[in-house]
């Protein structure tokens, strides 16, 4: 059921009213029960690999929880043990725990290894050996499991690292693992933050349910006006590449920057304004990425909750795993304390950007954007004396225009970047970029040529206004604040109003209906 | 405060809905000019008497057979209840439609449309259904003529289906928002034009030449609910050679009109007895007929259904020969303009599917 269908709207809609009609203990499970009857729509099969995720973190988390327990109770049966035995006790189980957590770890990301990167596997070892016996095998890849699986996983670590408490409710933790909203884009929610307010009850709150649906409405305004209609030109752009060179190829990447924005955030606004009419809080993915001055900050407000938790549960484990201080010391040691120093932080950081390309998908093309961004991170860090040498001299930091520079080039470089996304392979996605630098046709802006996208004048007209109203809502929300608190200050009419102006503007000019595919939220495939 | 929150709400809504409902007819296509086909099922609830004689089916009853010539030559009273490719459901449901109105004593079926026993076209869909009123037989149209890629809702909500036609909305948008004129005469669609005939190309060999059982179903339908209502049912071929009528489908329709006791005629074979000219009587070389072989047409089936059928010469009743005269008023004038349009620009200007927006 895509977000964009009329059934997700009548299936959105019959849950919120029955979640406030229904008395107040109805609410958690009536959301269980939507969530269920939402992923079995897509494919019943799917809740076989979902029940499995959560019963297995259910279980091994109640495991760890009696093994802590357990050592709790010996402590507190033996007043006279010393502290050599205590610490003896606390390894023993820490080993029992650790055990169970490689187990719970082997199981879940064993089912998104197996159902999502098997035939990434097969397909490469087919090439390297030219055998036919690897060939891709029809597999089913159940719908948002890297997401649903890396909230499960963090759960699991979080009830291990004494963080978090097992839910004793499998149909609770259930709810947590498959909570529709965010089952197939995110955010990806962590059990402690998410569950404060899952579980209700939840009064109906005028206040809650009218900022929850506009913002819903904005994320429609934003997927169905905006990405759903300039992903025609990106797609033609990027099918044909032997005509589309050049010029075309800088106006696909900046499409597509536009088009990936608006779908990813607007998903992710319906996701969470959804969640917000329930009573329920989920954690913003996303704070003004387009406004980041680098890279390092554009990836600390670009889909948010994926960076933490690859920053939690890779980036810090690693640092601070044997092996790697072992490596850090060594590396001071011989290499010097400045070489030493980084050493331990960029093999992580390796780690975690090669871990991020591969989560994006089972592909070279994600790989070699992971490392791209690694590369990138690293360099401009390296790089972070020279620039301080520059803003001192040229008295430039801070200032308007030098900031908007610096936005702009975070914005072309994440968007060079981010063309390996829409190309086919990696040396079609380098030959394509390199392509900018040597056909000159500029002319394509403005000779007609754009027209030709399977766009009319009259969609680029409403891509202009759509992107200078997303503009200047961001705008303001970097500067003054909340839109929606800004509109519930004045006579209620004005946000009613707002949320009828967009209404009919999503019925008006969205890009849905017979003459246009409806498109899949391109983190759905995540 | 909760009230003050409730009202403004309310008043929010209610002109939400006025505005997307003022956008819905607004963006609508009117079918004024140009392709007029879609405005053809809902001009049947302007009809103000009711009709003893009812032509269902596609452009093979809707251009082959004038009305007017039958008011004019017999006093009879009929309609054409056509629409472009007219699946044959949409006739059993038209059908049941009219039935909601009024009950003829004949119903005409043309049956070309038993080829297609699937949808076929969203476009022809729309023309065929949008201009229903609703009622338990437009939904059943609807559901049983859904191509894959439809949806019921747009067709309850129509605003959906056609909000992007904003960026092309002309003149007759604004000019029929509320209103619209008559684009046919009784539901028969006039050209006065004429291409003749020249040939068609051969007819493709086909892997089953057996009529689909979901269209013959609703043969039976059609059948059965002309019974129950106590109304002649005649199935007719129109005289036109293209889409080729295949003498196997006749050989199954002649069958089936002798198991149901039903008369059938295949106008193809009659041609010369009708005196129809496909030199002189069609407007698109031979794919249908112009007026001036749809008045044939109409004279000698009007003489058919008069010596065959207890129907009524109205043009005595003052009631009738007030609305049929402004209905022959409006055809003539319809007509002249058409031949004033012919000897002027050697082609018609303000009618047919290319017409200039007046």
């Amino acid at each position: 059921m895509l977000f964009t269908s009329y059934g997700f709207i009548a299936f959105m809609a019959a849950v919120l009213v029955l979640y406030y009609l229904l008395p107040k203990v109805c609410q958690w499970p009536l959301l269980l029960a939507a969530s269920l009857a939402f992923y079995a729509i897509a494919d019943w099969r799917y809740l076989f690999f979902i029940v499995f995720t959560a019963a297995s973190a259910y279980l091994i988390a109640l495991k760890l929880e009696s093994i802590e327990a357990r050592r709790k109770a010996i402590l507190a049966q033996s007043p006279d043990m010393t502290k050599e035995e205590k610490k003896a006790l606390k390894a023993r189980h820490k080993a029992a725990q650790w055990r169970w957590l490689l187990l719970a770890l082997f199981l879940n990301l064993g089912v998104l290894a197996v159902t999502k990167y098997t035939n990434f596997v097969l397909e490469n070892l087919g090439k390297l050996f030219r055998d036919g016996r690897f060939h891709a095998i029809d597999m089913i890849v159940p719908m948002g499991i890297s997401f649903y699986t890396f909230q499960t996983v963090s759960y699991v670590i979080d009830v291990y690292r004494g963080k978090q408490t097992a839910q004793r409710s499998f149909p609770k933790l259930l709810l947590f693992v498959s909570f529709f909203p965010q089952l197939v884009q995110g955010p990806i929610s962590r059990y402690g933050d998410l569950s404060k307010t899952l579980y209700g009850p939840h009064p109906y709150d005028g206040k809650a349910v009218s900022f929850g649906l506009t913002r819903v409405l904005w994320g429609y305004f934003k997927k169905v006006v905006l990405a759903d209609r300039i992903i025609t030109a990106v797609t033609a752009l990027i099918a044909d590449t032997a005509q589309y060179t050049g010029t075309y190829v800088f106006v696909a990447m900046l499409f597509y920057a536009f088009e990936l924005y608006c779908d990813f955030t607007g998903g992710i606004d319906i996701t969470i304004g959804l969640a917000e009419a329930m009573g329920i809080k989920l954690a913003e993915n996303f704070n003004l990425p387009y406004f980041s001055k680098n890279i390092k900050e554009y990836w600390n407000r670009w889909h948010i909750t994926m960076g933490t938790w690859f920053t939690d549960y890779i980036f810090y484990p690693i640092s601070v795993s044997k092996p790697m201080l072992k490596l850090s010391k060594w590396s001071r040691d011989h290499l010097g304390k400045a070489i030493g120093k980084r050493v331990t932080v960029y093999l992580s950081c390796f780690a975690v950007w090669l871990a991020t390309g591969i989560w994006h998908g089972a592909a070279w093309n994600f790989v070699v954007w992971g490392l791209m961004n690694f590369a990138v991170i690293m360099a401009s860090q390296e790089l972070e004396p020279l620039y301080a040498k520059f803003h001192a001299r040229f008295h430039v930091k801070g200032k308007a225009p030098y900031e908007v520079f610096q936005v702009v080039r975070t914005i072309l470089l994440m968007s060079v970047i981010r063309m390996f996304d829409c190309y086919r392979n990696v040396p079609m996605t380098f030959k394509m970029v390199g392509t900018m630098f040597t056909r000159f046709n500029v002319h394509v802006l403005w000779d007609g040529s754009l027209l030709a996208l399977g766009l009319t004048g009259a969609d680029y007209g409403v891509l202009l206004a759509g992107f200078f109203i997303v503009l200047g809502v961001s705008l303001y929300k970097a500067r003054r604040g909340s839109v929606r608190e800004a509109l519930y200050k004045r006579p209620r009419a004005a946000l009613y109003g707002v949320m009828a102006a967009l209404a009919l503007v999503i019925i008006v000019f969205g890009a849905y209906g017979v003459g246009y595919d409806s498109s899949q939220f391109i983190y759905n495939q995540f | 405060m909760k009230r003050k929150a409730f009202l403004s709400g309310l008043a929010v809504f209610l002109a939400l809905a006025a505005v997307l409902w003022l956008c819905q007819r607004l963006l609508m296509p009117k079918y004024q000019t140009g392709i007029v086909e879609g405005s053809m099922v809902e001009e049947y609830y302007r009809e103000e008497l009711p009709h003893e004689v009812l032509f269902i089916g596609d452009c093979e009853v809707y251009e082959n057979f004038s009305p007017i010539t039958l008011w004019e030559n017999y006093g009879v009273t009929s309609y054409i209840r056509g629409s472009a490719q007219q699946l044959v459901w949409q006739s059993y449901y038209l059908l049941e439609d009219a039935l909601r109105y009024e009950t003829p004593k004949v119903v005409v079926f043309n049956v070309l449309a038993l080829k297609y026993n699937s949808p076929q076209s969203e476009a022809y869909n729309r023309m065929s259904l949008d201009g229903m009123r609703w009622s338990a037989s437009k939904a059943a149209a609807i559901r049983a003529s859904m191509t894959e890629d439809e949806s019921f809702v747009d067709y309850v909500f129509p605003l959906l289906r056609y909000h992007a036609r904003w960026s092309e909305l002309t003149g007759d948008d604004f000019k029929h928002l509320f209103s619209k004129d008559l684009v046919t005469h009784a539901g028969y669609y006039m050209r006065v034009d004429v291409k003749p005939q020249t040939g068609f190309p051969p007819p493709m060999v086909l892997p089953d030449y057996t009529l689909g059982e979901n269209a013959m179903g609703y043969l039976d339908k059609i059948t059965a609910l002309c019974k129950e209502n106590g109304i002649a049912l005649i199935l007719i071929k129109a005289p036109t050679e293209y889409p080729h009528w295949y003498d196997e489908w006749d050989a199954q329709i002649v069958d089936y009109a002798e198991e149901n006791g039903l008369p059938y005629f295949n106008y193809i074979q009659l041609r010369d007895e009708i005196g129809l000219d496909m030199t002189t009587d069609t407007y698109d070389a031979g794919l249908h007929l112009n007026t001036q072989g749809a008045e044939k047409m109409a004279d000698y089936f009007g003489r058919y259904l008069t010596e065959t059928y207890d129907l009524t010469d109205y043009r005595n009743d003052e009631r009738y020969a007030a609305v049929w005269a402004e209905k022959v008023r409006y055809y003539n004038d319809m007509k002249e303009q058409q031949y004033a349009e012919l000897a002027e620009y050697g082609h018609l200007v303000s009618f047919g599917a290319n017409a200039i927006e007046g």
